[in-house]
């Protein structure tokens, strides 16, 4: 039986906290972790089918125009351009294929064939020196080059922005720019397809299945019913793996053709040139406030880019409307069509680059009106999202900023420019953490068997960051048993049809339906023991009602299955559902060469229940790291002329190493949004990224003065601003 | 990658005709994976006994295959040359430094990002096809000693230690020679695809360190990030002294040119004074009189101006604090 739930209102009984076995919230290890350091853990490329056969995209070597013709390949098994390839990666949740045919150009790098070969060596010696004749067009790839469109539903205003900052006691108007931004994941994107008659199971890199199949039965022009996907593992995917790719379409295609499994894995390069880059951005903000620093006007103009055709635009503003109170407010987004790589979403779209900007800005205003840089945030803060008039489901902005302040000793700051050790200048800074929170509609099925052990099956994916511990660890405290006899089957798209991993939705939304199935299956307990659920205490394998104890295995007989189906609801236009929190760091500045090195860095974070105390601060952990990159590191640098990526390698794309990020701390704030489902728990894995590239770059402002408006913040820039 | 012939030489005399040498091959690998080379044949030198570091006089002979992270870790070079065990410590990462060898570090290409891109032309690939990287992304490239037909640097560390230790480099072939380090890499001119002075055929076997001179060492390499990152622009220097005044100035650049760059004049300029402000000031003018920007790549030369003030208070004792 389906226990089905639409979140159309609260959830104030806390059902989990009222469970006996204790596991939940627990710091247990990654189930999967032992697998994944011994090797065990197979990814997308490394299952060997008999007989694979070796494919590599061939790439466009011009930045648009037609495919005229495409030489041959000596010693290939086959040159395969078939017009269901696809041009660039599908978007997250896009419910059909991505552009189609390959004869077609839009972009540097863009995938336009396949060649297939016995070895891998041999298909990518093939797909680099293969001979293509184009006809080349001229087509732009800056951003600042082209008029922009101005989509009507995503620019809005209230009152007028221009009036407030005239009559503003203090006025704040300036420019940022952040450079594209690739998610780098570890693991290349891969896949190998495998046909059995005209039914196709796919093993790839991906991150939400159930989209993904549709993507993938729509590029390939087959019913979805002939087509498994398999991504057990996935070797991280920051947003990149949200849609499918070229690599596994090409795969499907060549193994039909060949009549062979086939592989097809991206090089490092091809990595950075076909999975999705996050746009650039140009920022105005605007700021206006009264003596007492009260806001009076917001502004946020923001330019993007994608390619001509593409519907994801970065989101840069999304937060803007709700963070603070201000009565004057508008937001420009502005979207440059050209051809660069495709834009898409990579590690919290959106906020990743809007709140940081916007941070730095509020460091700023505080520095101009002479206020300290919390109490300026804190003197802003809405009751109800400003713009519409909704409450929000649950605020914790301001004692994110209290505890934080506290915790991290900022009453210790000094003055700009005040503090050295050394050749070094230090200082300290913060900016507040935000990031819409979302659900999305999952499917799962528990089963308990016998011997007191439970299955958990969903097509959810693990892309690094937890899933198969936290939906064992749901289950065990649900069923009342140890967490070792829970075993979590993931990623196979024969099992119910997950949210996926993205958005930071994947935890709630496939822990709410493992949490139904579970109900589902205590319900069934509890009629066994002739009790109401409510009255049934799970534990170690025992039920206990009253003064009945008996044993699950005299209570099920074979094995009792619940399916759990959560859908979102009233409650996410109800409500303005977002996490909170504050970032502080303390950075040190070289007075020679403009070099920063973060000394410490801090977060403090509410999201509702938090389901694993490890898994859930080492999400935190990777997002502050990547707030390191923003602020510091990270550009993928392209060519003025033709917009290709040319940083593109792990040597040349520069992610903070080890050394580049200090020891971090993170604290939880306890909160349990009632809003948002019955896990009462919200979206984790982004927060951390957003606003901690502010907290770092309005530290070297503390430290040294400079402000850097171009990210990132690398020593030609901070020495720019320096005394000589 | 095209397929290539594997040879694994026994001896120094058993190097196959045109066979491309493979050391440590944490660039030659790179390189053949994109085909930005593609050698027929390769000879594998690792097991031949150069992996020795020797005294030799009152100097030091490292043997062409010692590793990066033994040579580093060597007592004597920690202890009589510093700056040899600090520039190699700046340079790549642990496993890099675990497989790459001391010649295999001096023959490493270009990180120009044209050179790796087969899409794109260039002259140190493919000679007379021209340079993509000017007019391009330049953050990385030279601001001295550059020419119209390649704008490109040496990427290394450890040769511009090297450079100011004025080291030598043992040649072995059909004419065995020493060349000193200072001549080994060439600059572009019209010839970008040549890199130093070695012919085919020859392998490089040593490099001779000369008698200690110690003084005050250092290495201050500035990167985009803390680690793992090419520099921007390096600093490696000598500096002796005598009464509160320079007795003893090598000064060596990384990042900067298409070999380790050093000026003699800069060096004189700075014997026999006392260290001031001003002096270095001097300095980094003569330095960077002949210094052209291409593009993103103009901070180079303020930063490199910093760079040498830095390391030239800190090497003579003046104080760095902020
Ligand atoms: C990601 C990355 C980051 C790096 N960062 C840095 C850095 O920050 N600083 C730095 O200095 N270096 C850096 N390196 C470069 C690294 O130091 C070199 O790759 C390494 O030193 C090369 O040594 P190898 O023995 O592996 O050479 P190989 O790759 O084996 O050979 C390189 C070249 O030298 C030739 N060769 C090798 N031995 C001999 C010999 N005895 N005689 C003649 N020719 C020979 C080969 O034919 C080939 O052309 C980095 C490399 C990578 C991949
Ligand atoms: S700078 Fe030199 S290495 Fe780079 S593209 Fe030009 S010629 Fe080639």
């Amino acid at each position: 039986m389906t226990r089905h739930l639409r979140v159309d209102g609260p959830t104030h009984d806390d059902r989990l906290d009222q469970m006996a076995q204790g596991v939940i919230g627990q710091p247990l290890n990654r189930l999967e972790g032992p697998l994944k350091v011994s090797g065990r853990a197979t990814y997308a490329a490394e299952a060997r089918p008999r007989d694979l056969a070796y494919g590599v995209l061939v790439q466009a070597a011009i930045p648009a125009g037609t495919v005229l013709d495409i030489g041959d390949a000596p010693g290939a098994l086959a040159v395969i351009q078939d017009k269901r390839m696809i041009r660039y990666a599908a978007q997250g949740l896009d419910q059909k294929g991505p552009t189609s045919g390959p004869d077609r150009v839009e972009y540097m790098g863009q995938s336009i064939a396949l060649v297939v070969a016995e070895t891998f060596e041999a298909a990518r010696h093939a797909a680099q020196t293969i001979a293509v004749r184009y006809k080349p067009e001229e087509v732009p790839v800056d951003p600042e080059s082209v008029t922009p469109e101005l989509p009507p539903k995503k620019q809005s205003a209230a009152g007028d922005v221009d009036k407030a900052m005239r009559e503003a006691a203090f006025a704040l108007d300036r420019v940022w720019r952040t450079p594209s931004q690739m998610a780098a994941a570890m693991e290349p994107h891969a896949a190998i397809a495998e046909w059995d008659g005209d039914h196709v199971t796919i093993r790839a890199a991906l991150q939400m299945l159930s989209s993904n199949r549709k993507q993938m039965a729509d590029a390939l022009g087959i019913r979805e019913s002939k087509l498994r996907l398999l991504s057990p593992y996935v070797g991280g995917g920051f947003g990149s793996k949200l849609g499918i790719n070229a690599e596994a379409v090409a795969a499907a295609i060549a193994a039909r053709e060949l009549g062979r499994p086939v592989m097809v894995a991206m090089t490092r390069q091809q990595v950075f040139d076909l999975a999705h880059r996050r746009s650039e951005t140009r920022q105005r903000i605007r700021l206006a406030c009264d003596a007492g620093g009260r806001l009076t006007g917001i502004g946020h103009d923001v330019l993007v880019s994608t390619l001509p055709g593409s519907e994801f635009t970065e989101p840069v503003a999304q937060a803007t409307p709700f963070t603070y109170q201000a009565a004057h407010r508008q937001v420009v987004h502005a979207v440059a069509r050209i051809h660069r790589g495709c834009a898409g979403s990579v590690r919290a779209p959106g906020e990743a680059v809007g709140v940081t900007v916007f941070e730095c800005a509020m460091d700023e205003l505080a520095d101009m009106a002479g206020i300290d840089p919390v109490d300026l945030r804190l003197k802003n803060i809405p009751d109800v999202e400003p713009t519409t008039g909704r409450p929000f489901s649950s605020h914790k902005l301001a004692e994110a900023l209290r505890e934080g302040a506290k915790r991290f000793g900022w009453s210790d700051r000094r003055p700009t420019g005040q503090r050295a050790e050394g050749e070094w200048f230090i200082g300290m800074g913060m900016a507040a953490a935000v990031r819409v929170n979302m659900l999305q509609e999952s499917r799962a099925r528990v089963t308990l068997v016998q011997d007191g052990h439970a299955i958990v099956e969903t097509d959810m994916t693990d892309i690094g960051t937890g899933t198969y511990t936290i939906l064992g660890q749901l289950a065990a405290e649900m069923l009342g048993l140890p967490p070792d006899r829970v075993e979590v089957r993931l990623g196979d798209t024969q099992f119910p049809p997950a949210s996926g991993s993205g958005g930071s939705f994947g935890a709630a939304s496939s822990g709410n339906s493992v949490f139904l199935a579970c109900e589902e299956i205590r319900g069934q307990i509890a009629k066994a023991m002739g009790c109401n659920e409510a009255d049934l205490t799970l534990q170690d394998g025992m039920a206990r009602a009253g003064n009945i104890v008996r044993s699950l295995s005299e209570l099920v007989n074979g094995t009792i299955t619940g399916e759990g189906h959560l859908q979102p609801g009233k409650t996410e236009k109800s409500h303005r559902q977002a996490t909170w929190g504050s970032h502080w760091a303390e950075v040190a500045v070289n007075r020679w060469t403009g070099e920063v090195r973060v000394r410490r860095m801090m977060g403090v974070f509410a999201c509702g229940r938090v389901l694993n105390e490890k898994t859930a601060r080492s999400q935190c952990l990777g997002g502050m790291s990547f707030g390191i990159g923003i602020a510091l590191t990270e550009a993928l640098e392209h060519d003025p002329r033709d917009g290709h990526a040319v940083s593109r390698d792990l040597a040349e794309y520069h992610i903070p190493t080890h050394a580049d990020v200090p020891a971090l701390e993170v604290h939880f704030l306890p909160e349990r949004d009632a809003y948002v489902g019955p896990l009462q728990a919200k979206g984790l894995g982004e927060l951390g990224i957003c606003g901690a590239g502010a907290a770092v770059l309005n530290a070297i402002h503390n430290a040294c003065g400079v402000r850097v408006r171009e990210l990132p913040a690398t020593p030609d820039k901070i020495i720019a601003g320096m005394d000589p | 990658m095209r397929e290539f012939t594997f040879h694994r030489a026994a001896s120094v005399a058993d190097l196959p005709a045109g066979a491309t040498i493979i050391a440590g091959g944490t660039n030659l690998l790179d390189l053949m994976k994109l085909e930005v080379i593609a050698p027929e044949a390769l000879v594998d030198i690792t097991r031949l006994p150069l992996d020795r570091v020797e005294p030799e006089g009152e100097g030091l002979r490292i043997g062409a295959l010692v590793r990066n992270s033994d040579l580093a870790a060597h007592p004597t070079v920690r202890r009589d040359y510093p700056v040899l065990s600090r520039a190699l410590l700046a340079g790549a990462s642990g496993q890099l430094r675990n497989m790459a060898t001391t010649g295999g570090n001096l023959m490493q290409r270009t990180r120009c990002p044209y050179f790796y891109d087969r899409r794109m032309a260039c002259n140190k690939r493919d000679p007379g096809a021209g340079c993509a990287a000017i007019g391009g992304v330049t953050r990385n490239h030279a601001i001295l000693g550059a020419s119209d037909h390649c704008i490109a640097t040496y990427p290394g560390d450890m040769a511009v230690a090297l450079r100011a230790l004025d080291a030598v480099v043992e040649i072995d072939g059909p004419s065995p020679r020493r060349v000193p380090l200072a001549d080994f890499h060439l600059l572009p001119g019209d010839t970008p695809h040549v890199e130093t002075v070695l012919q085919p055929g020859e392998i490089i076997t040593a490099v001779i360190l000369p008698a200690p001179v110690g003084g005050q060492q250092r290495y201050r390499k500035v990167r985009d990030r803390a680690s793992y990152a090419f520099a921007l622009v390096s600093v490696a220097a000598v500096v002796g002294m005598d009464g509160g005044r320079i007795s003893h100035a090598a000064l060596a650049f990384g990042g900067v040119a298409h070999k380790p760059w050093r000026d003699p004049e800069v060096e004189s300029l700075l014997l026999g004074r006392e260290p001031s402000d001003a002096l270095f000031h001097e300095a980094a003018e003569i330095l960077l009189r002949p210094a052209q920007a291409h593009g993103e790549n103009a901070f180079k030369i303020p930063l490199l101006r910093r760079a040498l003030m830095a390391t030239l208070r800190d090497a003579t004792g003046m104080e760095t604090t902020a």
